[in-house]
Parts: structure tokens; sequence; C-alpha cells
């Protein structure tokens, strides 16, 4: 090869990438340990938490063969690191129900992250979504609704200049413990969606 | 000031969201410009996959799903390098795949084309690369199918690949097609790719090097990930 590899484009996933990803929603299964389902082993110290939500498209349909993937830190605001061996990863995926379009995952909530140059972001969690129809996965980043203090001075909230725009990126409170999250791929209310 | 070093994606080559040749894309594309942070962040560690996560065959897809017999079809070797942008080799990385039977069916709940599943053929597969970067699956070669896009669409063969890197931020999905095949050009799916020699390089190569007699034909498919972006000490060992 002469020069630079160059990328490689991405392809959509296809609304079959449950076969590769989340293996039994196909409905059936090959793999003895499927990957996805444990962000956080019970063992793990850290506030247990419960996010759940929906995905529209912009005639706001529920978009029902979406996976989306999570990236976390924990508790304290660390990331999974090669050498860990504490039974956190860090990452998980879901595929959203065929029937109902909601998803859901079991979790930890992850500590604010410090960065050089004093540099704190609020506690979130990256989200990374793909689907039939999506070109090119989707980035975004889910915060807290409850860390009111913590998101004023998060540094990618603060960039993102339109409140009403910032509001997507928030999960809301709902019971002790549980939070809503839902995204828009489309049209009003669009989530923010990051080129990182 | 910045430490976020990895490449930006080259929207020059890379689809856009909103391509509506491809018409599931149009309801489903962001119409807002996407915000890009001009800091470190959170996306440039990523999760880690070990030996211990994986099977022993789990990136042999002819005898992975196996009930009574090997699957029908031509069977083949997929194998490639996942390396960055600087050419550098991404070792252990998680690489999985899914594909249609040889039939051109998915064993999937939501498939419902009249070709036949196979009941020897599960259709994924993934795999760790190992420290020069390289993977491979034994598998057969998927068939073609229809799909209801326009009144007569058909996919051309084509294999999903996943890929991790080291970073969340790296994480790709693509398509692996297959030299030759005359439904590529027809494909608004390839399409999306507004570069020609891109959509090339989604095209896996015969290798009869590879390929064992008797046995499989070999396809050859690299993946480039997006890399540190070159600095200057970088240009000057490569520049020679
Ligand atoms: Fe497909």
């Amino acid at each position: 090869m002469s020069g630079k590899p160059i990328q490689t484009v991405s392809q959509t996933a296809g609304p079959f990438v449950h076969i590769g990803l989340v293996t039994p929603q196909a409905g059936f299964e090959v793999y003895e340990n499927e990957l996805g389902g444990d962000i956080a082993l019970p063992d793990i110290p850290g506030q247990r938490i419960c996010v759940e939500g929906a995905i529209y498209d912009g005639n706001d349909e529920p978009v029902k063969d979406a996976v989306i993937e999570f990236w976390q830190a924990d508790g304290e605001g660390r990331f999974a690191r090669p050498n860990a061996n504490d039974g956190f990863r860090g990452w998980g995926r879901v595929g959203v129900d065929f029937e109902t379009g909601q998803w859901r995952i079991n979790t930890i909530k992850p500590g604010p992250v410090s960065e050089a140059e004093d540099t704190v972001h609020a506690p979130h969690i990256c989200l990374w979504i793909i689907a039939r129809g999506i070109n090119i996965g989707l980035n975004t980043r889910l915060y807290f609704d409850d860390e009111k203090e913590a998101n004023v001075s998060d540094p990618l909230l603060s960039i993102i200049e339109n409140p009403e725009r910032r509001a997507t990126l928030m999960a809301s409170s709902k019971a002790e413990n549980r939070y809503h999250f839902n995204i828009k791929l489309q049209g009003d209310n669009e989530t923010v969606f990051l080129d990182i | 000031m910045t430490e976020n070093v990895l490449s930006g994606w080259n929207r020059k080559i890379q689809p856009p969201a909103y391509t509506p040749d491809y018409k599931s894309s149009r309801a489903r594309s962001p119409r807002q410009p996407l915000i890009k942070p001009n800091f470190r962040t959170s996306e440039t560690d990523g999760p880690v996959f070990f030996q211990g996560d994986l099977g022993p065959n789990d990136n042999n897809l002819l005898c992975n799903f196996y009930h009574d017999g090997d699957p029908i079809g031509e069977r083949i070797l997929v194998f490639g390098r996942v390396l960055d942008e600087n050419g550098k080799s991404v070792p252990g990385t998680l690489v999985e795949i899914w594909q249609a039977n040889a039939a051109g069916r998915y064993r999937h709940l939501s498939d419902d084309y009249l070709a036949p599943l196979d009941p020897n053929f599960g259709g994924c597969g993934r795999t760790l690369t190992d420290e020069d970067g390289n993977y491979s699956f034994k598998t057969i070669r998927p068939g073609p199918y229809p799909w209801p896009n326009g009144d007569n669409s058909w996919r051309p063969a084509h294999i999903h690949i996943s890929v991790f890197g080291g970073e969340f931020a790296q994480r790709l999905v693509s398509q692996i097609y297959f030299e030759g095949d005359p439904l590529i050009p027809l494909c608004p799916i390839i399409n999306s790719v507004p570069d020609r020699p891109a959509i090339n390089r989604l095209v896996a190569k015969l290798d009869m090097d590879a390929s064992t007699p008797f046995d499989c034909l070999a396809y050859r498919f690299d993946v480039v990930l997006r890399g540190p972006a070159s600095t200057l000490f970088e240009n000057r060992l490569e520049g020679n």
C-alpha cells in the first residue's frame, strides 16, 4: 500500500444488526457469553440506577430496531483501564424492544470525571446509536437532571448555546434511582449529536 | 491545549446522514449540525475485551451453529488487518460480523424473505485481533437478497462488520462486499458513500495465496480506523 491508509467508511448496521451484536434478540443463540449486559457487575460499589427510554424518528415513530452502546465512568469518575480486574467494564449495549420501542439499562451512576487542566465533566454516560437508516453511528451523551450544579460547569453542555438543545441531553429523574431519557433522531427536540 | 489527538471523521468520504435514495435514512437523519468538542472527551477511552470473553469457535461460522452437518454454500475465509490511519496495527480489538446465509436469508425473527433458513448456519461471529492487528473468520459466502427500498431492490452480497478500536470514538460498523458483484453499483446504501475509491475499499479482494486448496477461497478486507492525528514527529518518521 502506498501512502497513508485512509479511514474505512461507515455503512448502516441494517435491520438485522441484532444477529451480530445482541444475538438472542434475533431469536437464537450462538455464544456462551453474551457481551454487553454487564456495565457494572452487582458487587461494584456505587449508586445502582436504572435508565430507560425510547428512540423516535423525524415522524415521531419509535425506532424499534436500533442498538445502543453505553460507555461510562465508575462511581468515582474513573474509566475502566486495560488492566482493571474489578468487574467494571463500563460498557454495555442493548437492542431496543421490537414491540414497544423501549430500552432499559441497569448500571451505577457515574461520578464526575476530572480531566487535565482542572476541567471537571458532570456525571454522564456516552451513547452510540446504530440502526437501519443510520449511515454513520450517532454519538451523544446522557446527563442527569438532578446534578444541576455539576451540569452548569460541564464543558460540553457549556458549548451548546441554546438551552432547549442542551435539555435534550438531560435524563429526568422519575423516581428514586430511576431516570428517563428519550432520543429524538430528527425534527422538534432533536437530540444533540456529537462530532467526536 | 488539546489532548484530543484522534483525527476526525473524513466527511468528504464518509456517508452523510441524509441520503434520500436510501429511504430509511430520510426520517432517521439528524438535521441539526453536530457539536464538535474542542477538548479531551470521555470517548477517548474505550472498553477492553479479553480472550476469556470469547469461545474457541466464535470466529468459525462453519461450525458455531452446528446441528446435524455443515452449512450449505461456498466456504470462504474472510481475513484482514485492523490498523489506524498512521498504519499502526490495532491489536486485541473486538471484531464482530453478521450475515445472511448462502440463499440470502438472515436467521432473524424479522426476516421473512422466502429463501430457506439453513439449519446449520447462525450467521454471526466474533474474534479479537492478534498482536499485529490480524483477524479471520471462516464462513460461507452470503447470497444477495431483496429489500423494500424500491420496486425491485437487491442488496449485493455482504457481510456486516463491527470494530471497536481503543477509543469509543473509533467505533465503526461497515459492510464487506465481494469483488465482481454486479449489484454493487446499483445499491443506494453503497452509493451513500460520496467517494468512489472509498467504495472500492469496501470490496474484499480474492486472495489465492491465502486460500486453502480443496477447502476454501479467501477474501481480504482491511479495516482502517481513525487514528491519532499525525504529529510533526510521526511525519518525519514516515516521510523518510
Ligand atoms: Fe444485510
